[in-house]
C-alpha cells in the first residue's frame, strides 16, 4: 500500500516540482507588484487557451524536441553537445540552398531532399567535434561552442553575400536574408493554424530514437560507451567510432530542426547577426528539454511541450501584466532547477528503498557516486 | 598505578574495552544486531566474518566513525562516548586501515605530524617528531627513516608508518583492519613478530581478517560475525580452521575442492618474450614466457603490483605490447583487438569487475550479452533480439544462481558476489578455449569464492586452459597445476604444484632467486 502510494507520488513529482517552481515565481511576481494569479492565467491562456495558442505551443516545441532527441543520443553516449545552435544553422543553410536551387522539383521531393540536407549538414557540424574528441581528445564542450561561433559567421556571410535575396541585393537596405521558398516547398499545415508537418515528423523520430537506443546494437554500443568506456573496450566495441556516431547523430537532429524551422515556419532564412535570431535558442533549450525528459526520447515529447508552452505563454503574460521578459527566463530556470532537484531526491529515495529489498546483502558503505545526477547537472 | 601498568611508549594501558549490545541499522539493513565484543590488554582478539557480516561496522563504531543506534562502550569498566575518531584517539584507540591513510608526497615525519598541533605553534616541529618516531620505532625494531618520502617505501614499510602514527598518537588499543592483505608471506611473518611483542607489552589488539590460517596463528580469542549477528567467541586454541570456516558461513565449507585427474592437452596459449609498459610508463612486463595447456590451471602468484594486471591486460588485447608474440592455439594473435580475441574464444574475467567487466547502469540481461551482443545469437541486421536475450539471461541467472530480483535489474544494485557470478556466467557459458581469470575471488565472501573456484575447476575438467592470477596463495595452491611467480614484471620461476610450498613461493614473491630460495627452504 505504502509503496503504491509512493510510486504514484514519484510519477507526479515533476508536476509537483513545476508547481513549486511557479510558486517561487509567484513570490517574484509579487515583488514586481503583479498579481501572480492573473499572470499565470495569462501564461496558461497564451499557451493552451485556444486551438490557435496550443498550435503555437506545438510549433515552438517542435525544434526543441528535435534538438532534444539528438541530445538524448549524445548525452547517453557521454558526449556533451553544446553545439545545437550551430548545427541548426548549418542544417538550415544547406536545406535552404537545396530549396532555392532545385526549384524544378515537385514539392514532396524538394522537401524530402531539403530535410535530408538539413540532417546531413547538422551531422557534419556535429561530426567534426566528434572526430576531434574521439581521435585527438579535444574537449567536445569547447569545440561544439566554437563551432557555434563559426556557424553564425558563416550564416551571416552567406546571407549577406552568395545567398542574399536577389531583390534585397538591389536595394540599399540589403537586409541579410535569402529569397522566400516556393509555396509548394512549404511543409504542409496540419490544421488551420501554423502547426505544420514538422511536429509529426518530430514525434515519429522520437519513437525511432527510442528504438535506436534500446533495440539496436548501435544504440546498445552508444549507451555502453557512454556508461563505461573501459568495459566497452573490453567488450570489443571500437569506442572512438561510437563517440563520433553519438555526436554526429546529435548534430544531425539539430540540423533537421533548423531545416524544419525554415520549411515549416519562416520559409526563408534571415539573420540579425546572432544565432538566437534564427534559432530562438532552441539549440540550448533543447538540452534542457532533454534533461527534463530524463534523456528519454519519449519523455522528451511532454518536456518539449512544457518548455514550448512557457515560451509562448510568456509572451502573452508579458503583454497582459507588463512584466520584463527576463522574468520568463527566470521562470524557465526555476522549473529546471526544481525538476532536476526533485529527480535527484527521487533517486535517493529509490536507492533507500532498494537497500531495503532482500537482495542487497551488504550495508551501503559510502554514498555512491550517482551517475545519473551527473547528467542532470550538466 | 605501578610502572608495569604503562606501555613501553609511556602511555597507560587500556585494561579492557567492552562493547555491549551494539546495534546499528542502515536503511533496510541491520548491520550490527546486539553484538557484544571485548578486548583486553595483552591479547589479540580476532574478528572474523564474511563481507557484509558487520566487522567493519562494529570497528567503525569503536573508532567513532559510526554511531550506534543502541548499545554501550565501556573503557576500563566505565562508560564512554566515542563521537568521532578524535575522541577515539584521545581515549587511546588507534586504527590501521586496510587502505593506508598516508600522503605519498610527504615524508614519514610529515605524515605522522599531519593533523596534530605543533609544539611550536605555527611552525612545524618536525625535528621533535622525527626524534619521537625513532624512539617509538626502536622499541619494536620498526626500522623507518623519518625523512624518507612515503612513495619511496614498500607496502610493508608503509604499514609500519601507520603503526608508528597510531603509537605516536598514544594508542594503547589498535584496530588492525585486514593488515596482511597487501603483504608477502615474509612480511606477514615480520608483522606477526611485531604483533606478538606488542601483545606481550600490554597492548590490546583487534585483528580483522578473513584469512583463517592467520587468525589461528596469531590470535588468542576469536569472535565470528555473520549477517550482523555475533555467532560466538572462543579461545583460538579450541578451534580449527575448518570449524571457523563453517561457523562463518553457517554450513560445511569445502576448502580444497576435489580437483580430479585431468589429462594435460595441447598447448592453447603461448607467450613468447612478451614485454609491455606499465601505466606509469615504466617497465610493466619483461620478457615473459609462458605456456598453458588444455586442461590446466596455471597459477600466477605475486605481491600486488608486480605485473599481474599488465599480464592479464596484455593477453586480453587491452594493453600494447612493446615486444614479443602471443599464440592462441598456434595462431599469432599478438595484435588482435579484444573483440577478435573474443571471437577466437578467449574469455577474460577482469580484476576490476566494476570498472572493466560490467556496466553499472545496464540491466543484468544487457550485461550478460556485453561481449557477444553483435553475434547472430543476439542480433540480426543491427537489431537486438530481445526475446533471445531475455531467455539467455533467464537461463544463466538460474544456471549460475545469480541472486537478482529480475533480469531487468540494474547491475549496480547487485552485491559483489552476484556481479562476479554474472561476469563468470558470461565468460564461461560460451565454453571458451582459454580463460584469463584475474583475482576472480577478490572481495567475495566464502560462499561466492567457493562457487567461483568450483567453476574454474569445472572449466579445467572440460579442457579449457586457465590462467589464474591471484594474490591469495591459498587459492593458487588449491587450484593450480603449476605456479608461476611474478616479481617486478618478470617470471621468477615456474613450479609444478607438488614443489610449490608456501615458503618457497613466499621467497620467490619477495624477489629471492630460485636457486637461493631452494637453499633457504631446505
Amino acid at each position: 500500500m505504502q509503496s503504491k502510494l509512493s510510486s504514484l507520488f514519484d510519477a507526479f513529482l515533476p508536476v509537483i516540482a513545476t508547481l513549486a517552481a511557479l510558486a517561487v515565481g509567484a513570490v517574484m511576481l509579487l515583488f514586481l507588484k503583479v498579481n501572480p494569479l492573473e499572470a499565470y492565467a495569462a501564461l496558461w491562456d497564451g499557451a493552451f487557451g485556444s486551438a490557435n495558442s496550443f498550435a503555437e505551443t506545438l510549433v515552438k516545441a517542435t525544434p526543441l524536441l528535435l534538438v532534444a532527441l539528438g541530445i538524448c543520443i549524445s548525452f547517453r553516449g557521454d558526449v556533451i553537445n553544446i553545439g545545437g545552435e550551430g548545427q541548426m544553422i548549418i542544417g538550415a543553410v544547406l536545406a535552404t540552398w537545396v530549396g532555392l536551387t532545385l526549384t524544378g522539383l515537385p514539392g514532396w521531393l524538394a522537401i524530402t531532399l531539403a530535410m535530408l540536407a538539413g540532417f546531413l549538414g547538422g551531422a557534419v557540424w556535429g561530426g567534426i567535434p566528434g572526430i576531434l574528441k574521439a581521435y585527438f581528445r579535444v574537449n567536445e564542450i569547447l569545440s561544439t561552442v566554437m563551432m557555434n561561433a563559426i556557424a553564425v559567421q558563416l550564416m551571416n556571410f552567406l546571407l549577406r553575400g552568395p545567398m542574399i535575396d536577389p531583390s534585397q541585393a538591389e536595394l540599399a537596405s540589403k537586409i541579410p536574408q535569402t529569397a522566400r521558398l516556393l509555396d509548394i516547398f512549404h511543409l504542409p499545415r496540419l490544421a488551420p493554424t501554423r502547426l505544420h508537418l514538422g511536429a509529426l515528423i518530430a514525434v515519429v523520430l522520437a519513437i525511432l530514437v527510442y528504438i535506436l537506443l534500446w533495440r539496436t546494437t548501435a544504440g546498445y554500443r552508444i549507451r555502453a560507451v557512454g556508461q563505461n568506456p573501459n568495459a566497452s573496450r573490453y567488450a570489443g566495441i571500437k569506442v572512438p567510432r561510437y563517440v563520433v556516431l553519438a555526436l554526429l547523430l546529435s548534430g544531425a537532429f539539430a540540423g533537421l530542426a533548423g531545416a524544419v524551422q525554415v520549411y515549416g515556419v519562416n520559409y526563408r532564412m534571415i539573420t540579425d547577426g546572432s544565432s538566437s535570431g534564427f534559432t530562438g535558442s532552441a539549440g540550448f533549450n533543447g538540452i534542457v528539454a532533454a534533461l527534463f525528459g530524463q534523456l528519454h526520447p519519449i519523455w522528451s515529447i511532454p518536456a518539449s511541450i512544457l518548455f514550448g508552452a512557457l515560451l509562448v505563454g510568456a509572451n502573452k503574460m508579458q503583454r497582459v501584466v507588463q512584466v520584463p521578459s527576463a522574468l520568463i527566463t527566470v521562470l524557465n530556470g526555476l522549473v529546471v532547477i526544481f525538476v532536476v532537484s526533485s529527480e535527484i531526491w527521487r533517486r535517493r529515495r529509490q536507492r533507500r528503498r532498494l537497500a531495503a529489498a532482500p537482495v542487497e546483502e551488504s550495508p551501503p558503505e559510502e554514498d555512491q557516486p550517482n551517475v545519473q545526477t551527473k547528467e542532470a547537472n550538466q | 598505578m605501578t610502572e608495569s601498568k604503562k606501555l613501553p611508549s609511556g602511555q597507560p594501558r587500556i585494561e579492557s574495552v567492552e562493547m555491549r549490545g551494539i546495534t546499528k541499522r542502515f536503511p533496510g539493513v541491520l548491520a550490527s544486531d546486539h553484538v557484544d565484543f571485548d578486548v583486553k590488554s595483552g591479547e589479540v582478539h580476532a574478528l572474523l566474518g564474511e563481507n557484509g557480516a558487520g566487522k567493519s561496522t562494529l570497528m567503525k563504531i569503536l573508532y567513532g566513525l559510526y554511531h550506534p543506534d543502541e548499545g554501550r562502550i565501556l573503557l576500563n569498566g566505565s562508560p564512554v562516548t566515542i563521537a568521532s575518531p578524535k575522541d577515539a584517539i584521545n581515549l587511546g584507540i588507534g586504527m590501521i586501515h586496510q587502505h593506508f591513510m598516508l600522503v605519498p608526497t610527504l615524508t614519514v615525519a610529515e605524515n605522522v605530524a599531519l593533523g596534530l598541533p605543533s609544539s611550536l605553534g605555527f611552525l612545524t616541529d618536525l625535528d621533535r617528531v622525527a626524534k619521537r618516531i625513532i624512539e617509538l620505532a626502536n622499541i619494536y625494531g620498526l626500522k623507518v627513516d623519518p625523512s624518507a618520502y612515503v612513495w619511496q617505501l614498500s607496502v610493508g614499510q608503509q604499514q609500519r608508518v601507520e603503526i608508528i602514527k597510531a603509537l605516536y598518537r598514544g594508542a594503547a588499543l589498535l584496530i588492525l583492519d585486514e593488515p596482511t592483505a597487501v603483504l608477502t608471506p615474509q612480511e606477514v611473518d615480520e608483522f606477526f613478530t611485531i604483533m606478538r611483542q606488542m601483545m606481550k607489552d600490554g597492548y590490546a589488539l583487534i585483528f580483522i581478517s578473513h584469512k583463517l590460517h592467520e587468525v589461528v596463528e596469531i590470535s588468542n580469542r576469536v569472535t565470528v560475525l555473520r549477517n550482523g549477528k555475533k555467532i560466538g567467541t572462543r579461545p583460538t586454541s579450541e578451534t580449527t580452521k575448518q570449524d571457523l570456516a563453517n561457523w562463518m558461513v553457517g554450513r560445511d565449507v569445502d576448502f580444497a575442492p576435489d580437483r580430479g585427474n585431468v589429462e594435460l592437452g595441447e598447448v592453447r596459449l603461448q607467450l613468447r618474450n612478451i614485454s609491455c609498459a606499465s601505466d606509469r610508463g615504466t617497465l610493466g612486463l619483461s620478457e615473459i614466457n609462458l605456456e598453458i595447456h588444455s586442461g590446466e590451471i596455471l597459477g600466477i602468484a605475486g605481491v600486488s603490483g608486480n605485473g599481474q594486471r599488465e599480464l592479464a591486460e596484455t593477453i586480453a588485447g587491452l594493453r600494447k605490447k612493446t615486444s614479443g608474440q602471443i599464440l592462441l592455439e598456434g595462431r599469432d594473435v599478438t595484435h588482435y583487438a579484444p573483440g577478435d580475441l573474443t571471437d577466437r574464444m578467449l574469455s577474460y574475467i577482469p580484476e576490476e569487475r566494476m570498472r572493466d567487466g560490467m556496466i553499472r547502469e545496464f540491466t543484468v540481461a544487457e550485461n550478460l550479452i556485453l561481449r557477444e551482443h553483435h553475434k547472430r545469437l543476439f542480433s540480426t541486421n543491427g537489431f537486438l533480439k530481445l526475446k533471445d536475450i531475455s531467455t539467455h539471461a533467464d537461463n544463466l541467472i538460474s544456471q549460475f544462481h545469480v541472486k537478482t530480483p529480475s533480469r531487468e535489474t540494474l547491475a549496480k544494485n547487485l552485491s559483489g558476489g552476484n556481479i562476479q557470478k554474472i561476469v563468470l556466467a558470461r565468460e564461461i557459458s560460451r565454453n571458451p578455449r582459454v580463460i584469463i581469470a584475474a583475482q576472480p575471488t577478490r572481495g567475495l565472501d566464502i560462499g561466492a569464492t567457493e562457487y567461483v573456484r568450483e567453476q574454474l575447476l569445472d572449466q579445467r575438467k572440460r579442457g579449457a586452459a586457465v590462467l589464474l592470477i591471484s594474490e591469495d596463495l591459498d587459492e593458487i595452491l588449491a587450484l593450480s597445476d603449476r605456479v608461476a611467480v611474478l616479481y617486478e614484471g618478470r617470471v621468477m620461476d615456474i613450479l609444478p604444484r607438488r614443489e610449490a610450498t608456501r615458503e618457497k613461493l613466499g621467497l620467490l614473491m619477495a624477489g629471492v632467486h630460485p636457486e637461493e630460495a631452494a637453499t633457504v627452504v631446505n
